[in-house]
């Protein structure tokens, strides 16, 4: 028993972790600070440490542990204030104590460290001066294009197959006088992916109002259901058939993804849509429909901006929209002036990028030529937004 | 006992899911229309256990937080669809999403998908003493992402010796990546075939460990 009693007492003699600076997080919302810690130099029987913080006008029994870290301890600091459940208000003064806790349970409490600086947010962030110069830049050269379409100025499209399809394959369903299936992905409407699905589901409607054919638009999510309900009426009211909008039409199942495939994979076995088309975001149900679709011999016309998906797409359906492709189909299939210039300014957005790709791989060249690295200037821009 | 009836039901519906293979059936019907069932008030349930009362509920009746009135009246203006006179005041809250959406992933699209993909194409495709192998890669990602690039332009002709040929390597980029995808994603997907017979072989037949 003696000697258990002086272990512990040796164990609590042993110096502890200490805090040594607390300092506001820059460009953040007043709600990250970073704790700067000492270790001894022996931390082998060091298991973990905790930080406690309270504010600086609470009573004792306020400290909180914020944060449970195992050691090593990585990096010149910690951040404290990631945690949802203990959040760091801005302006308000707090003090902090560290606890180590060793291999054999002990724990070490360290000195309580009142905080030198409150936190407190900023209105610009530095670290992001690059995004901002590219968006402002991508903005401009979008808006430029756009100025000139208006303006009457012809715009070359090339043409893609997967869109020229679209019209085609309408036309197929309206002979065969079978539905035509179409699925706006499983995503939010807050998925570029789904936007640009629901805009073409709009030309999709229209055709297929001026055609008299049946449309089905199964959907995932509330909100995407929503639109395409309103997008969908917009539709047949454009084309000069608001009488002939079936409330049906568009419905939402479950937002369930395996529970929606199951659904829609029954719908295509039971009402063998003529022409089935999946345009927005998919994951793992991708080819469950796509294979589904194969199966009931419908022409299918895909398109998704998601990379391990479009694989799936391209071996199952008859055609596929990659990627970018999808968010031209709109542009293409209404030929509007504003959306084509939309298009080409896009195209300049890419020449700029392919310009800077070639710039930094002739940098990096002149850089291990003659080795100096001032020539990575590019790069490092990239990296620290700028911020120098 | 309760396990032995879950591991049943468990197995009847995988099998009969997986008779979907054959053909459209009964079965299959029962299993889609409980699956879709189930899966939709679950949802509810939870959307209301995890969001609806611990975010809105009960910090509204603490009486702290009434900025959250905000969004809730947004909320209540979804369900305003169902009164046609009135209908129109659920495109406020669709409108305000979208807005939202559009705003905040605008900027963080631009730096994962732009930026950050300018930055690694940047890199030094050699360094001293790095291997052949890994040389070759970088300058194949370098050419690869131009060569796509090249591919997604749609206001040039793919004609001549930079459209033509560039959107020709670009569209080879592309379907070998898709393929190399292709294969990665089926192992995935074979792995979770494995499990479920696992599960029937194992959970319910007991011939396997």
């Amino acid at each position: 028993m003696m000697i258990s009693l002086f272990m512990t007492v040796l164990a609590l003699l042993q110096p502890a972790i200490e805090i040594t600076d607390v300092q506001d997080r820059p460009n953040d919302a007043g709600d990250g600070l970073h704790i700067y810690l000492a270790t001894p130099e022996d931390t082998d029987n060091f298991l973990s440490y905790v930080i406690y913080r309270k504010e600086v006008n609470q009573p004792d029994n306020c400290w909180q542990p914020v944060m449970v870290e195992l050691f090593p301890i990585t990096g010149e600091f910690i951040v404290d204030g990631y945690d949802p459940d203990y959040l760091i208000e801005p302006g308000v003064e707090y003090m902090f104590r560290p606890a180590t806790v060793t291999i054999s349970g002990d724990t070490l409490m360290g000195e309580v460290f009142v905080s030198p600086v409150v936190s407190r947010g900023e209105y610009f962030n530095t670290s992001e001066i690059s995004v901002f110069i590219a968006g402002m830049l991508f903005i401009l050269m979008i808006f430029y294009y756009f100025g000139k379409a208006q303006k009457g100025q012809q715009m070359y499209l090339r043409p893609i197959a997967g869109i020229e399809a679209i019209d085609e394959a309408i036309g197929r369903a309206t002979e065969m006088g079978k539905p035509i299936l179409y699925v706006p992905g499983l995503s939010t409407i807050s998925d570029v992916a789904t936007i640009a699905s629901l805009t073409i589901l709009g030309r999709v409607a229209r055709k297929v109002a001026e055609y008299q054919t049946t449309l089905m638009v199964p959907n995932c999510d509330p909100i995407v259901y929503t639109v395409a309900t309103e997008t969908v009426k917009q539709a047949y009211l454009e084309a000069g058939r608001p009488d002939a909008y079936n409330e049906d039409s568009v419905f939402f199942m479950t937002t369930s993804q395996f529970a929606f495939v199951a659904g829609v994979n029954g719908i295509m076995m039971r009402e063998r849509p003529a022409t089935n088309f999946y345009l927005g975001m998919f994951w793992a149900e991708s080819l469950l429909l796509a294979e589904t679709g194969s199966l009931t011999g419908a022409i299918q016309i895909a398109g998704t901006d998601a990379v391990t998906q479009l694989p799936f797409f391209i071996t199952t359906c008859d055609y596929t929209l990659i990627g970018e492709e999808l968010y031209a189909a709109s542009a293409y299939l209404g030929r509007e002036p504003r959306q084509l210039g939309a298009v080409k300014g896009q195209d300049a957005c890419k020449a700029i990028v392919m310009a800077l790709i070639a710039l930094g791989a002739i940098l990096s060249l002149v850089y291990m030529i003659t080795g100096n690295d001032s020539f990575m200037f590019l790069r490092e821009m990239l990296v620290s937004g700028g911020a120098g | 006992m309760y396990e032995t009836i879950g591991i049943w039901v468990g197995a009847f519906f995988t099998l009969a899911i997986y008779s979907f293979l054959y053909k459209e059936n009964p079965i299959y019907r029962l299993a889609e229309h409980l699956v879709v069932g189930i899966s939709l008030g679950y949802t509810m349930a939870i959307t209301y256990d995890i969001t609806l009362k611990p975010r809105l509920i009960e910090p509204l009746l603490s009486g702290n937080h009434w900025i959250l009135l905000v969004p809730a009246v947004l909320g209540i203006l979804y369900i305003t669809r169902f009164i046609p006179g009135i209908a129109w005041l659920s495109r406020y809250p669709i409108a305000f999403l979208m807005g939202t959406a559009m705003g905040v992933s605008f900027p963080l699209t631009l730096k994962t998908d732009v930026l950050r993909q300018l930055e690694a194409a940047m890199q030094p495709f050699y360094m001293s003493g790095m291997p052949w192998h890994e040389i070759f890669g970088n300058i194949v990602m370098i050419f690869g992402t131009l060569a796509a690039l090249i591919y997604f332009f749609f206001s040039k002709p793919h004609k001549g010796l930079f459209f033509g040929t560039g959107s020709k390597i670009g569209i080879w980029v592309i379907m070998l990546g898709f393929g190399a995808t292709f294969g990665f994603t089926v192992m995935g997907r074979i792995s979770l075939l494995i499990g479920r017979i696992q599960y029937l072989l194992g959970d319910w037949l007991h011939l396997i460990e």
